[in-house]
């Protein structure tokens, strides 16, 4: 944890901001991560593994 | 990742290299899956995407050298198809606003905190080139150089970018510059600002 300086200089506000925004953005990208993933997928790639065997 | 001897897989047969391959890919489709909904901003969409790129992947994998980083590698055939699919059939300028509202309207969790949908809608209002930089930077967990390899471009180029792109939601969520009725300009950056606290408070 870091020490905030008082009376907001805006350059640290900004980077408040920008550090803010920035685990917001990996939060809605690990959400997904994280998220099961559709057996779709893996019958896709069962499919073509399949036919790379044959072939 | 555990592939046994040699990594570049000079010594396996085509079936033992394929085994690995796939092993390997399919620890990255809940990356490619994530890369694609963040492109997007749409989830059966991005599906579709990045299930066309595991596909373009397996049936490139002799061209991929076993042992290099395949997570940049598959990252940039999806990017490619992104591309491609859009010139082809998506308008390429504007923000596409129903894919925007479907996006607000597919998250399922009613509790989920609001300043989330806020930022996936301003994430669709920047430029296509600035949103995949800042994302790849930003949450995919590349450096600027292989953002760069990703993307065809400079490492400057990157760069740039994504400060553009940092400066541009910025901008959007404090003036609450995105397309949504009610909400109050600032309350996007307040929600944001208080939600990082509580999530590096938790950790």
């Amino acid at each position: 944890m870091e020490e905030r300086r008082k009376g907001t200089a805006p350059l640290d506000e900004a980077r408040l901001r920008q550090r803010a925004i920035g685990v917001k953005l990996r939060q809605i990208f690990d959400e997904v991560v994280n998220e099961p993933v559709p057996d779709e997928f893996l019958d896709i790639l069962r499919q073509a593994d399949k036919k790379a065997g044959e072939g | 990742m555990g592939a046994p001897t040699d990594r570049t897989g000079s010594d396996l047969t085509p079936a033992e290299r394929d085994k690995i391959f796939q092993r390997e890919l399919v620890t990255l489709i809940p990356h490619l899956r994530a890369f694609a909904r963040t492109l997007t901003g749409d989830a059966t969409q991005a599906d579709d995407l990045a299930q066309d790129a595991m596909i373009k992947a397996w049936d490139a994998r002799n061209s991929f050298q076993l042992g290099t980083n395949m997570k940049a590698w598959t990252f940039m055939i999806l990017r490619n198809q992104f591309y491609s699919d859009k010139r082809r059939s998506w308008r390429s300028t504007q923000l596409d606003q129903e894919a925007a509202e479907r996006t607000l309207v597919a998250v399922d969790d009613p509790e989920a905190p609001v300043a989330l949908d806020e930022l996936r809608l301003a994430m669709g209002m920047l430029p296509d080139e600035q949103r995949e930089a800042l994302i790849l930077v930003g949450a995919g967990g590349f450096a600027y150089e292989e953002a760069a390899d990703i993307c065809g471009c400079a490492v400057g180029t990157v760069k740039s970018r994504v400060s553009r792109a940092r400066k541009a939601l910025q901008g959007i969520l404090e003036t609450g510059d995105y397309d949504r009725d009610g909400g109050q300009a600032g309350d996007a950056m307040r929600s944001i600002l208080a939600d990082a606290e509580r999530l590096s408070a938790a950790r």
